[in-house]
């Protein structure tokens, strides 16, 4: 554990990022990105959960018997979750109304699962923290590129906040595979690619 | 024995912690909520489908029981008259799920004034355009509640989004339910509108 809290930020970012490097939480990943603004949007809670979660597995990991360690975990992240679903309902409606089921699902992704036994169970507070949130906002902004990609070429235009940006102009007719599910399995591919080829020079 | 006595403790607070945190998080946000879902969900379409009413449509809602479903009624006083209501419906057999519809109807010609889509989960840029073209929902003002309605491939009188057949005809059997409905309550929505007078 020779890692600065700094290093363990970092790692989410790129090394780590979950979609393309570990190749976790697909099911999100393929189905909410039609939109950048649906990407962003469920980065961010997703985000929210494995922080407030890493944060308490990890202030938790002396008292938690560890025969019953997954269990406890999964407490931890769904009440974590019904939160952020709660608020979200609340206060930011109208994503909430997009995102629809993935919101609960967030419990079942496996990043949080992944990221409370691999890491958050053996270390303390705040490298938790620092881990969290990188893999949280690698993950984000994963989601966010892959949303643009696939809005970009499927629809023609970059959604914020409500907003669409029309990018292509009036010429460019939309390439709808893009938005489909198949579109973000080729499109996923592409990126896994891409990554793998910059990571190697 | 230590072990399991220590196993039961740990998850029975846990649970009840997240459980206490949960309810009193739900007690805060639960007005909110409910205003929320008015306001984005079905407020721009009643709206739209109420449009010149001089009353506010979202605070003049009362609810009659339709057997066991409780359904709610919003009322448009237009030219100082109770004379439009907006209801909900379900279309079902969408292509990603059942559509909700906000549907409009003229009591004093049971013809129907306007319908929007409020939920769906269609497909954006193909079957979200019943919910944003908003030249598919205007086939449906001045239809008849006498008769059924159906996309022009089945015989009927709206034509399908292209390429999005399968939410018009989910969008259709939404307005025809809806039609059902307002065939079978008439007579108590009769009855509560008269209090708007």
């Amino acid at each position: 554990m020779a890692k600065s809290i700094a290093q363990e930020f970092v790692k989410g970012l790129w090394d780590e990022v979950p979609p393309f490097r570990l190749v976790l939480g697909l099911c999100p990943t393929l189905a909410v990105t039609k939109t950048v603004e649906n990407g962003i949007g469920m980065g961010m809670a997703t985000t929210f959960v494995l922080v407030c979660s890493n944060i308490l597995i990890s202030a938790l990991r002396k008292v938690i018997p560890s025969k019953v360690r997954i269990a406890a975990f999964i407490i931890v992240i769904a009440t974590f979750v019904t939160v952020v679903e709660l608020l979200m309902q609340a206060f930011v409606y109208p994503l909430f109304l997009k995102l629809g089921i993935f919101i609960p699902l967030i419990v079942v992704n496996c990043i949080l699962l992944g990221r409370a036994e691999a890491f958050a169970s053996k270390n303390a507070i705040m490298p938790s923290l620092a881990d969290g949130m990188g893999i949280g906002i690698g993950y984000t902004i994963a989601l966010a590129s892959l949303g643009a990609v696939r809005e970009l070429f499927g629809a023609g235009t970059l959604t914020i906040w409500e907003k669409s940006i029309p990018i292509m102009g009036a010429a460019f007719e939309p390439f709808k595979f893009m938005v489909e599910a198949p579109g973000a399995f080729i499109c996923l591919g592409l990126m896994l690619c891409f990554m793998n080829i910059v990571g190697k020079k | 024995m230590r072990e399991m006595i220590k196993m039961v403790i740990v998850l029975t607070v846990l649970s009840s912690f997240s459980g206490g945190l949960l309810a009193a998080l739900r007690d805060g946000t639960q007005a909110r909520i409910e205003n929320q879902q008015l306001e984005f969900v079905k407020g721009p379409a009643i709206r739209k489908i109420l449009e010149g009413a001089s009353n506010n449509p979202v605070a003049d809602r009362f609810k009659i029981m339709d057997g066991e479903v409780e359904r709610s009624f919003f009322v448009g006083v237009v030219d100082g008259k109770a004379s439009r209501i907006a209801f909900e419906s379900f279309g079902k057999g969408g292509f990603g799920g059942d559509v909700g519809l906000m549907v409009g109807v003229n009591l004093d010609d049971d013809k129907l004034v306007g319908l929007g889509v409020t939920t769906h989960s269609e497909t954006p840029g193909m079957g979200s355009k019943a919910k944003d073209d908003p030249g598919f929902g205007a086939q449906f003002v001045g239809l008849s509640t006498e008769k059924p309605i159906q996309v022009s491939k089945d015989g009927g009188q709206i034509s399908a989004i292209s390429g999005a057949t399968i939410t018009s005809r989910a969008v259709c059997s939404g307005a025809t339910e809806a039609i059902r409905i307002y065939q079978k309550l008439k007579p108590q929505l009769m009855d509560k509108v008269k209090a708007f007078k």
